[in-house]
């Protein structure tokens, strides 16, 4: 079989915790030029790390994501000015400690990358960014936020950003830190004393369907190192396991969170990917809106749809997609096994004729044509508990 | 987990059992836990011919497809069907009830340019000392 090792490589980029992983004996791999763990061997591999952060918790090396600050000291000022012409969505709405789902998108109303901003001060915002992209975004924000009046930071490598992910989540955070979580609703966050490190951002956001937090703490190898442990031996008693990249995957995939160079990209809009609800047309001008506007009059031509194997096989990214004509309709996105499902899964961009639930699909898997489905989306949603009183 | 001494061993870490003119293929412990859980196995079919150095199987983890390459040449007598139900087995015996194919040798000496288990071994053991280089 083709080698699957992954050998130190020093022209990759490492986090501040690439020692503690290698210690731990992490697979290692290859993403967007970082070297990052895919799976721990220790937690039992992919499938035990995936099926721990939906029945309990796991935790995830994030440091690898960027962030980018843009602030003025004023009560109001050009930062939410510079954030709302370069996201699409409406960063007014957002009180201070909230945070939303958003994009940056070119003129041709296509993805830059997608990113969470969260409003630290009145006129204070963070922009979290995707690794693969960091150096693209950061030039994207500075060159399209000259003419505003505000301050721009690359924080990037200030923060060992750690995601706390599963059901037990808030349980294992809890016993590191006095902030009131329960207070901290999804998509807000605080600062707080995590860890004994003072003025910690806690944010409960993820990118795994689940409920969880992600901590962003100083970038040194000691503190990281340590909050890290300190995480997994509080943890313990939660079944926490270190989680890598492979699971990370597995877990957006079902809860159907886009990928950057696979669900969005330069050449798809935002019509096209249906993140609709997240462009909010209506807040005024931003980077891109001309564009969407005429492309929304114009309807897509195609649209991202859910499948599910009919026939054995797993539909993988990069496979092609035909009708049952057998035409070339397009490429699968993201495809994989789902743990929690049982079943392989893929998204797709299929004609709009084609995205009735249970269209069939056909995938070509090493030359053989093998049957999917059209199915509803997101494979997976976390049960809601109701509020305890 | 010990190699047994006596398979033959590929560098692409498919392992051979030749009783007679008829030969079990696997793929070594060391592959199992580099692809780590295996989801999907693809055989070929009873009767279909193998040629050494050529893929004749795919073996599938989560994340990764991996094509499996003839040890030697032959015509495939057995092929595992548990597979299809139980992956795993690949990963939880991959000297034993993780067998792919059986085939019938068209010729055995073939065998003969492999490595033994103790050659495997080092060789194994260069591979882990690069990766943690």
């Amino acid at each position: 079989m083709e080698s699957v090792a992954s050998p130190q490589n020093s022209a990759l980029r490492k986090t501040p915790l690439n020692a503690l992983h290698r210690s731990l004996g992490a697979k290692m791999v290859n993403f967007g030029g970082w070297d990052m763990p895919v799976e721990y061997p220790s937690s039992g591999g992919l499938l035990a790390e995936h099926k721990a952060v939906r029945n309990s918790v796991g935790l995830f090396d994030v440091s690898h994501m960027g962030d980018i600050r843009i602030h003025t000291a004023q009560r109001q000022g050009g930062a939410l000015d510079a954030v709302q012409h370069i996201t699409m969505n409406d960063a007014s709405k957002l009180a201070i400690g909230q945070a939303q789902y958003s994009a940056m998108l070119y003129p041709e109303g296509t993805f830059v990358d997608d990113v969470i901003v969260h409003r630290l001060g009145d006129d204070d915002y963070l922009l979290v960014i995707n690794a693969g992209t960091r150096e693209k975004d950061i030039n994207w924000v500075q060159m399209n936020t000259q003419s505003f009046d505000c301050t721009v930071a690359d924080l990037s490598d200030s923060y060992t950003q750690l995601a706390i992910q599963g059901p037990r989540a808030a349980d294992v955070l809890k016993k590191l830190t006095d902030v009131n979580l329960d207070g901290v609703k999804n998509y807000w966050f605080t600062h707080g004393t995590v860890c004994g490190l003072r003025n910690i951002l806690i944010a409960r956001t993820g990118y795994t369907g689940e409920d969880g937090f992600e901590i962003y703490v100083p970038s040194d190898p000691g503190t990281s190192e340590s909050v890290w442990n300190k995480v997994v031996d509080v943890g313990k008693e939660f079944g926490i396991v270190p989680c890598g990249l492979g699971a990370r995957n597995t877990l957006r995939l079902e809860s159907k969170m886009a990928l950057y160079e696979h669900e969005i990209s330069d050449k798809i809009n935002v019509w096209e990917a249906g993140l609709e609800r997240y462009c909010k047309m209506e807040k005024g001008e931003f980077i891109g809106r001309t564009e969407l506007a005429k492309a929304r009059a114009r309807g897509v031509s195609r649209t991202l749809v859910g499948l599910e194997m009919v026939d054995r096989g797993i539909a993988r990214d990069g496979y092609r997609c035909l009708n049952e004509n057998g035409d070339a309709i397009g490429y699968v996105t993201s495809g994989s096994p789902s743990p929690t499902l049982g079943k392989n899964i893929a998204l797709t961009y299929v004609p709009p004729a084609m995205s009735a639930i249970g269209t069939p699909v056909y995938i070509e898997i090493r030359s053989q044509k093998c049957k999917a489905q059209v199915v509803a989306t997101p494979f997976y949603k976390r049960p809601r508990k109701a509020i305890a009183s | 987990m010990s190699y047994p001494t006596q398979f033959r061993y590929t560098k692409e870490h498919e392992w051979i059992d030749a009783k007679g003119g008829i030969a079990t293929i696997g793929i070594t412990d060391y592959a199992q836990h580099e692809l780590g859980d295996v989801v999907f196995v693809e055989l070929p079919a009873v009767g279909s011919s193998l040629i050494t150095g050529k893929t004749f199987s795919s073996v599938e983890s989560v994340k990764a497809v991996s094509e499996i390459y003839a040890p030697a040449s032959g015509q495939v007598t057995e092929a595992n069907s548990t597979l299809q139900n139980t992956p795993e087995s690949i990963n939880s015996d991959p000297h034993g009830a993780g067998w792919l194919v059986k085939v019938k040798l068209a010729n055995p000496a073939e065998l003969n340019s492999l490595m033994d288990a103790a050659a495997y071994e080092a060789y194994i053991e260069e591979k882990k000392k690069e990766a943690s280089a």
